[in-house]
């Protein structure tokens, strides 16, 4: 580990630790009521005591974004690069889209909610639906951003319209649809939440609420962290397999 | 051959014709008889920006074109290795071009446009974008690369010396509306090295071309 290393790994941790510490005098010295806000250690007591429950009701929670994602993945990455090569099919569906991504998620999820039901598929399509919009776009300004010399390259060589995509265009929009995964990650965690608030049967949003009413705050906070931890394991996922994708963006420049 | 003028006469233009990259308003082009109204992926194109791809090691850029004709193989590699080190590049196959300095980039923007041994090279102001050490390096380079590839060359620029340095033949271009303004043989002998540049014969030469430009007198 070099001096750099350990700097930028112990100034994060300086700076959670005084906020926490912090935190905890708040609470302790000034006798605030853990049901209006429970401490720091309040928090990890309820984490540990509940650790089965916490993890039973991630998995769901989990499930719904990743699945979410995936299919905004799936379903967006291939859209976008139709949208993007095709003057029809861009003016065509482009306004559809940008009308549908008006709709705020959260006055959709009840309707969603009927569609599909309290189970799990509900809080899939409402994480997809708001990660659907930051892949499509970013893809999409990726492929039109593909620098011009070397289009002009590909076709000095007679390259095919396939072979222009899957060697030049493709790999030149990378950087840019990872930067919408990233965005597309943390925001299917956030809908597939919305959806258990909205009506569910299990998943962290739900059991938030649950602790909420039951004034279990400790619970409810723990549950909150709980959240934010996978938020981040799944950001974190998306950096690592962008790194593994793309090692030229890693190397050191000139 | 070096097609020289000042910026916007169409030098460019009448490169990117005879690439078939664009096609001309009226007339035609023919290269030993063939017309090129369309690109010909047995010619090499070098233009001012290295163009590389940052996705690809060194060696796989040099190998793209190889790709596109669907002739990569075993022998192509050698190629390009080969190409690499006659560039002064060997080393550095496996690197990124974000490691390397622009100069180093276009010497691999010349190793991929040779690589599929393309009949005529079309360098686009190559060394525009390189400080004066550097491009004069590379003038020197693509003297040697003519020697030992045999490569027609057809340059443009907009650098009187570097025309004259490089040529033996040099078209001069005037201002818009251009017309071909001189057509100037350049007999210095090869191999040519800096010293040249100080020779009166080559100090002539350049005087030549700046009168065709209407910069001298």
């Amino acid at each position: 580990m070099t001096f750099r290393d350990v700097r930028n790994t112990i100034y994060p941790v300086v700076g959670i630790t005084i906020v926490l510490l912090g935190w905890q005098l708040y609470t302790h010295l000034l006798g605030i009521n853990r049901i209006v806000l429970p401490s720091p250690l309040d928090i990890l007591w309820a984490s540990i005591a509940n650790w089965n429950v916490l993890l039973r009701e991630s998995w769901p929670t989990f499930l719904e974004s990743v699945l979410g994602f995936a299919l905004a993945v799936v379903i967006g990455i291939p859209f976008a690069v139709c949208v993007a090569n095709s003057r029809v099919l861009n003016l065509t569906f482009y306004p559809i889209l940008i009308a549908t991504q008006s709709i705020p998620k959260v006055a959709v999820a009840p309707i969603i909610l009927v569609w599909f039901g309290l189970g799990m598929q509900s809080k899939l399509v409402i994480a997809f639906l708001v990660a659907f919009f930051p892949i499509v776009v970013d893809t999409a300004a990726g492929m039109r951003a593909t620098p011009a010399g070397l289009l002009e390259l590909a076709r000095s060589l007679r390259a095919s319209s396939l072979q222009v995509f899957l060697k030049v265009q493709f790999p030149a929009a990378l950087p840019f649809i990872f930067a919408g995964a990233k965005v597309a990650v943390t925001l299917a965690v956030i809908g597939a939440v919305i959806g258990e608030f909205i009506g569910s049967t299990g998943g962290l949003g739900n059991l938030l609420l649950t602790a909420n009413s039951q004034l279990d705050s400790p619970l409810a906070w723990a549950a909150l962290v709980w959240l934010s931890a996978l938020g981040i394991l799944l950001f974190a996922a998306v950096v690592i397999t962008e790194k593994i994708v793309m090692p030229w963006s890693e190397v050191g420049h000139h | 051959m070096t097609l020289l003028g000042p910026s916007g006469c169409g030098k460019t233009t009448f490169l990117k014709i005879v690439g078939g990259l664009i096609s001309a308003s009226r007339g035609t082009i023919q290269i030993n008889g063939r017309d090129v109204s369309e690109p010909q992926p047995d010619f090499g194109v070098v233009f001012q920006q290295a163009n590389l791809m940052p996705w690809r090691s060194i060696l796989k850029n040099v190998l793209f074109p190889m790709e596109i004709l669907r002739r990569s193989d075993a022998a192509a590699t050698l190629r390009a290795k080969e190409l690499l080190s006659l560039v002064g590049l060997e080393g550095f196959e496996q690197s990124y071009p974000s490691q390397l300095s622009g100069g180093m980039q276009q010497r691999v923007a010349l190793c991929r446009a040779l690589i599929h041994k393309p009949k005529l090279l079309l360098m686009d102001e190559p060394f525009g974008a390189l400080d004066e050490l550097t491009r004069m390096e590379m003038q020197d380079l693509l003297l040697d690369i003519r020697v030992k590839t045999g490569a027609t060359v057809m340059f443009v620029t907009h650098s009187i010396s570097e025309a004259v340095y490089i040529s033996d033949i040099v078209v001069v271009f005037s201002k818009r509306p251009s017309v071909i303004a001189d057509y100037i043989a350049v007999d210095l002998p090869y191999p040519r090295s800096a010293e040249i540049r100080y020779f009166p014969e080559f100090t002539e030469l350049e005087h030549r071309a700046g009168r065709a430009l209407g910069i001298t007198r």
